[in-house]
């Protein structure tokens, strides 16, 4: 009784099914990035060129579900949300070389792989907040969050949240583990609340007086001082002032957001004009303008919030050497109980 | 006696180890994963990451399994045993914190509690502080505020497990004791708690497996887990194998603590007794015993959903006025409740049959099926994910060379059609539905079956004509249970759907993930609904079944113990 239940079940369920059989107007897209900025990008791709885009959006695991795949995998184009899980696309081998002039020509150098195994698409900095009311200082290092001057004043995400981890790569990159292993404790020592929430938690306990300083990504200061986010968010917006820091021997650090050709994908085509419509200065518009982040593209508009914030220096360390420390930041982190 | 295997037995038996081997398949994969050894993973671990994390998870363990006891088995006793005013609404709306999952429950509450939120704000406009400096009080964003929140929404499990008991068993007994002068609290304590312990103990371990394998709320609120190390060994440092033997660890212990509760009530025979079966005659209580009563049930309704509900509802109103309804709601909502639906009837399908099995045959290779067929609730959600990309492309390439055979391109079956959500669902609450049909037929005497046997009828008749219908109240609470948390399902969901294929659950993580709340809310707000229906309807058909089924019982086992004396005065 109960296996030909199922049996009926799964097969009513296989006529309502979705993906799978490639239609030369179409492609698939397997994302780490949120739905609400990819849909943007994916409408404007459709309306330009008509091919279709189906898409699911994950959190981890994209990459072994598309290994668990294999040759058959319906995915087209696979496309992330930091670095280090680009990188990890290339090292598990899901991804094919992609030669584009156009591509070559938008991306720079630095931010793609050098045979074009992934493209970055835009950029953040890793920016502090800071109290408009409890704090006068207008620039600040990386390296000054340890200082004990800001005990009990600063707010920041997990530790071992990627963003974080991406940061504490950088400064691994810059000083040596040793260093950063000691930066760790001092920031450790400095937390206003336990290190959690996202980057948009540090503006609201900011307004709510738990901190005065906080790490957070460029884009979110947008998505609050835009009001996108809702009235409550433009309150915690307007309640920082924002520093661009810099490495005492650097610049910004920035994350990347990118994506890759995956190997086996059955609209490749397709899937490598959808790539060079992200780089195109309409595509590059929309990750500006809706959602706040920085062009790979030079020349391309900043959204005028972000434009006000300053001007933004990267630091010159490539992003493939961030993706390199992951392992040892993540390692650091628990050495030094950041997160508990 | 000895009964000749009829091929009803046989079938079930068969399909038990099927069932077994598929939902055991995904821990299989772990374990092959795991043995690929994770480097040196684990001096790091010992040194720097298990202390703390599972002192923490002990901790969480242990206060919110605590706290969903405490509340869960009060507040079934009070609405069973007293009758005092808003007892008949709070009989079911105590169910409705089932609905409310814990990732929302985290986001509502430090919302409402923040520094900037309304409760703070209020409290310092009373007192007249202006700065919200002037006033500090503690953080949620603590294991105290996870353990508080973990048990207010998760005592149902206990409320619902332990009512179920208290409504068919206690009637006489608790006369018994009521005639002998016993206190109130004595009666609870002494004879109702003792006699509802499997039923605690069936509902604790489903609330402290929940607790244990969440990854939202925990981690929102700052608390590390062992589910959360695991998560960032496979994340960050890209060691699947790692996180694969921290999870068979983890799942280790589980199933340890279970084996220790097991054996502690081994001696303990809650078998069905032979006499009438009768509904308890509540007591009424007036004046400030009623108030009490009253009080005692409200207030966890009020924390674990009417505040977090009353929240989001405004929230979503918010969010309306300023947006719009979006039509793929509808959309979200219909594919939510159709994949819960459908793996909630394959989940009771295939818990019947386990538990008929272990019935039936009662050795300890159907006994080790069915805690086999348990393994799935232990395993984090993520992580069961992972371990079920395995199987299903195994079974893809099977479907695949079917395909070729017959001249067919299937492409990937399972995850194009949504086949891979019911698998992962089934693998991960197929428990639930074993657990509450499992206890559901311990309460009947085995002499049913002896003497429907006896007469000659067949394993499946005795399963389809007698358990079943005195069951249903159980198979009424295994499907709410399964079917809500099919609902609320977040990380195999995500991994494993179809493209193009959302649900409440994946939308709702889409839009916090972005940390657009107010849209979140709405979606939110839907998961609550339509996990509200079942649950008013199992509430009012609780009710009816509950006395049905009590009845029922009596009519059943009184001309079966008649025939079987018969039959035993004649043989």
């Amino acid at each position: 009784m109960a296996l030909s239940r199922l049996t009926f079940f799964v097969s009513a369920l296989a006529l309502l099914s979705f993906g799978g059989v490639a239609s030369a107007q179409e492609i698939n897209l397997y994302t780490l990035r949120e739905p609400g900025l990819v849909k943007p990008l994916v409408d404007a791709f459709t309306a330009k060129t008509g091919v279709k885009v189906n898409t699911i959006f994950m959190n981890d695991g994209l990459a072994e579900r598309v290994v668990s795949e294999g040759a058959r995998s319906p995915a087209d184009v696979l496309m992330t949300a930091d670095i280090a899980k680009l990188v990890e696309i290339t090292e598990k081998g899901i991804s094919q070389p992609v030669k584009s002039p156009t591509l070559d020509a938008a991306v720079p150098a630095p931010l793609r792989d050098a045979n074009g195994l992934w493209f970055a698409l835009s950029l953040r900095g890793r920016l502090i907040y800071v109290s408009k009311d409890r704090v006068q200082q207008t620039a600040m290092t990386y390296e000054e969050l340890a200082d004990p001057k800001w005990k009990g004043k600063i707010c920041i995400r997990a530790g071992q949240h990627p963003y974080n981890i991406a940061t504490i790569s950088a400064y691994i990159a810059h000083h040596g583990e040793a260093a950063a292993e000691t930066w760790l404790k001092g920031v450790k020592a400095n937390l206003g609340r336990k290190a959690t929430g996202g980057d948009r938690e540090g503006a609201r306990d900011i307004l709510g007086g738990l901190c005065d300083v906080a790490v957070g990504n460029s884009y979110y200061v947008g998505l609050m001082r835009s009001g996108a986010g809702g009235p409550e968010q433009k309150k915690w917006g307007d309640a920082i002032n924002v520093i661009l820091p810099t490495f005492a021997n650097g610049g910004t650090q920035v994350n990347a957001s990118g994506a890759a050709v995956a190997k086996y994908a059955p609209n490749r085509e397709n899937a490598v004009k959808f790539l060079e419509f992200l780089v195109s200065d309409e595509g590059q518009k929309i990750y500006t303008q809706d959602n706040y982040e920085y062009p790979i593209k030079a020349g391309a508009p900043i959204s005028p919030i972000i434009a006000a914030l300053g001007e933004l220096k990267p630091d010159s360390l490539p992003l493939s050497e961030i993706a390199r420390h992951r392992k040892a930041a993540s390692l650091l982190v628990d050495k030094t109980g950041f997160d508990n | 006696m000895i009964f000749k295997r009829t091929s009803g037995l046989t079938g079930f038996a068969i399909a038990s180890a099927l069932v077994a081997v598929a939902v055991a398949a995904p821990v299989v994969s772990l374990g092959l994963t795991a043995a690929k050894g994770s480097g040196d993973l684990w001096p790091h671990l010992l040194a720097y990451v298990l202390p703390q994390a599972v002192a923490d998870t002990l901790l969480l363990l242990a206060g919110s399994g605590a706290l969903v006891i405490v509340i869960g088995a009060l507040t079934a006793w009070l609405v069973t045993a007293y009758d005092f005013p808003g007892r008949g609404l709070l009989q079911w709306a105590l169910l409705l914190p089932l609905a409310m999952p814990t990732y929302i429950i985290a986001y509502a509450y430090l919302d409402l509690l923040h520094p900037i939120g309304p409760v703070q704000s209020a409290l310092r406009a009373m007192l007249g502080i202006t700065s919200p400096r002037g006033l500090i009080l503690p953080d949620i964003r603590s294991m105290g505020g996870c353990i508080l929140l973990f048990g207010f929404v998760l005592f149902p499990y206990v409320y619902l497990t332990t009512r179920a008991m208290f409504l068919m068993q206690m009637a006489s007994l608790v006369e018994v004791a009521r005639t002998l002068g016993a206190t109130r609290f004595s009666i609870f304590y002494s004879v109702a708690l003792p006699l509802a312990r499997p039923a605690i103990a069936v509902g604790a371990s489903l609330a402290m497996m929940d607790a244990l394998n969440d990854i939202g709320a925990a981690e929102f609120l700052g608390v590390r887990t062992m589910t959360v190390s695991i998560y960032s060994t496979w994340v960050n440092r890209s060691n699947l194998p790692g996180a694969a033997q921290i999870a068979l660890i983890m799942l280790a212990l589980v199933i340890a603590l279970i084996l220790i509760e097991r054996a502690a009530r081994r001696r303990q025979s809650y078998a069905g007794q032979a006499q009438r079966a009768r509904r308890l005659t509540p007591e009424r209580l007036r004046g400030w015993r009623a108030a009490g009563a009253f009080a005692a049930c409200a207030v966890p309704v009020l924390i674990g959903f009417i505040l977090p509900a009353a929240y989001l509802l405004v929230e979503a109103i918010a969010r309306l006025r300023f947006a719009g309804l979006s039509p793929a709601i509808i959309a979200q909502a219909g594919n939510s409740m159709l994949i819960s639906a459908i793996a909630t009837l394959v989940s009771l399908g295939l818990g019947l049959a386990l538990a008929f099995t272990a019935r039936s045959m009662r050795g300890a290779s159907s006994a080790f099926i069915l805690r086999i067929a348990s393994l799935g609730y232990a395993i984090p959600g993520t992580v069961l994910a992972l371990g079920l990309l395995g199987p299903m492309a195994l079974i893809d390439d099977l479907a695949f060379n079917i395909g070729q055979f017959f001249g067919r391109n299937t492409g990937l079956f399972m995850s194009a059609s949504g086949a891979a959500l019911i698998y992962a669902y089934v693998a991960r609450f197929l428990t639930i539905s074993t657990g509450n049909i499992e206890n559901g037929l311990q309460r009947l005497s085995p002499s049913l079956d002896h003497a429907a046997r006896t007469l000659g009828e067949t394993a499946g008749g005795v399963a389809r004509r007698i358990h079943l219908p005195l069951i249903s109240p159980a198979l009424a609470a295994a499907a709410l249970l399964v079917f809500v948390d099919c609902m609320k399902e977040l990380p195999a969901t995500l991994l494993l759907r179809p493209l193009n294929f959302e649900t409440l659950a994946t939308h709702l993580y889409g839009e916090a993930a972005r940390g657009t709340y107010e849209d979140g809310a709405l979606a939110a707000l839907a998961i609550v609904f339509f996990g509200l229906l079942p649950i008013i309807l199992l509430g009012r058909y609780g009710q009816k079944s509950a006395a049905l089924a009590a009845t029922g019982a009596i009519g059943a086992e009184t001309e079966l113990s008649s025939a079987s004396a018969k039959a035993a005065a004649h043989g």
